[in-house]
């Protein structure tokens, strides 16, 4: 069996699905602690306040971020199997804990350095697998966009 | 009512099966919606060569006209609010590593069924280290 080996472009996409969902959610962390207390008891005021939430430089960067999350995300599912992309961009959580670590100089508990080599070979573990389950190709090679097909993207 | 961060453990408040229920439910509609959107982006096909085909336009257009991804969506935004009830009655440190590391070992196990993908014994052992390690750095 043909093992599916992912293109540099792909392993792009697949590093965007890891580095931008960590660091969307916290820029979001943070431009959520920087505004004051959202009150719940005046819907009007509350739409008001999330609506200039928006617009604040880290929840706006957290916002494209998770959107370029997304887009990556979809991508990625559209050529690996799901079982592939979870943990392989599992090494996001990693590089969130070494920035944290060297960037912001955060201590780092024995704990969370046990978390981030279990993880570090658990990515390395199924990066050295096919990304995508084989499948017997369709007879009909008239697929259409669009339309439910039973084969993997070959690579290119 | 303003929107604060309890004083006390809220899961001495609530019982174990109540947490063990909200937890299952976040796992549960998160594994749903992560197994339909595959499913939507194995149907689709290659975004890669759509886009090459057709354009960003056509690429966008294939995702926005199926129903499996909105079908998938819906149940990741259910997902996001069982979250939210379970910040709302449980602690942070428990929600959190629990929730995101079952998921990737409930993920596993559909899409072995489901998606009939082939999760051998590396896959297995990769969403088992990831999972325990994600629960350590978020614990």
């Amino acid at each position: 069996m043909a093992q599916h080996r992912l293109l540099p472009r792909q392993y792009l996409i697949l590093g965007l699905v890891a580095v931008c969902a960590p660091l969307g959610d916290s820029c979001l962390a943070r431009g959520m602690t920087a505004i004051p207390s959202i009150s719940l008891a005046h819907p009007c005021a509350l739409w008001g306040a999330l609506v200039a939430a928006v617009f604040t430089p880290w929840i706006a960067a957290g916002i494209v971020l998770l959107i370029g999350f997304f887009a990556s995300y979809l991508t990625a599912l559209s050529w690996a199997d799901l079982t592939f992309v979870l943990p392989a961009t599992a090494i996001g959580n990693v590089i969130v804990e070494l920035l944290s670590k060297f960037w912001l100089h955060e201590t780092i508990s024995l704990e969370r350095w046990a978390g981030v080599v279990l993880i570090t070979f658990g990515v390395a573990f199924v990066a050295q697998g096919p990304a995508l389950t084989e499948r017997p190709a369709p007879t009909d090679e008239k697929v259409r966009l669009g339309e439910p097909v039973a084969t993997e993207a070959q690579p290119r | 009512m303003t929107l604060s961060f309890p004083a006390a453990p809220l899961a001495t408040v609530v019982g174990p099966m109540f947490a063990a229920a909200t937890i299952a439910a976040v796992v549960l509609a998160s594994t749903t919606g992560e197994v339909l959107t595959a499913a939507a982006m194995k149907s689709i096909g290659d975004l890669d060569i759509i886009r090459a085909k057709s354009g960003m336009k056509g690429a966008i257009r294939a995702v926005l006209t199926s129903p499996l991804f909105f079908v998938g969506v819906f149940f990741l935004a259910g997902a996001f609010f069982s979250l939210l009830f379970a910040l709302n009655h449980l602690n942070l440190s428990l929600v959190a590593p629990a929730s995101a590391s079952l998921t990737l070992v409930t993920n596993a196990a559909a899409g072995k069924i489901f998606l009939k993908e082939n999760v051998d014994g590396r896959r297995w052992a990769a969403a088992g280290l990831v999972c325990i390690g994600v629960y350590l750095l978020a614990h």
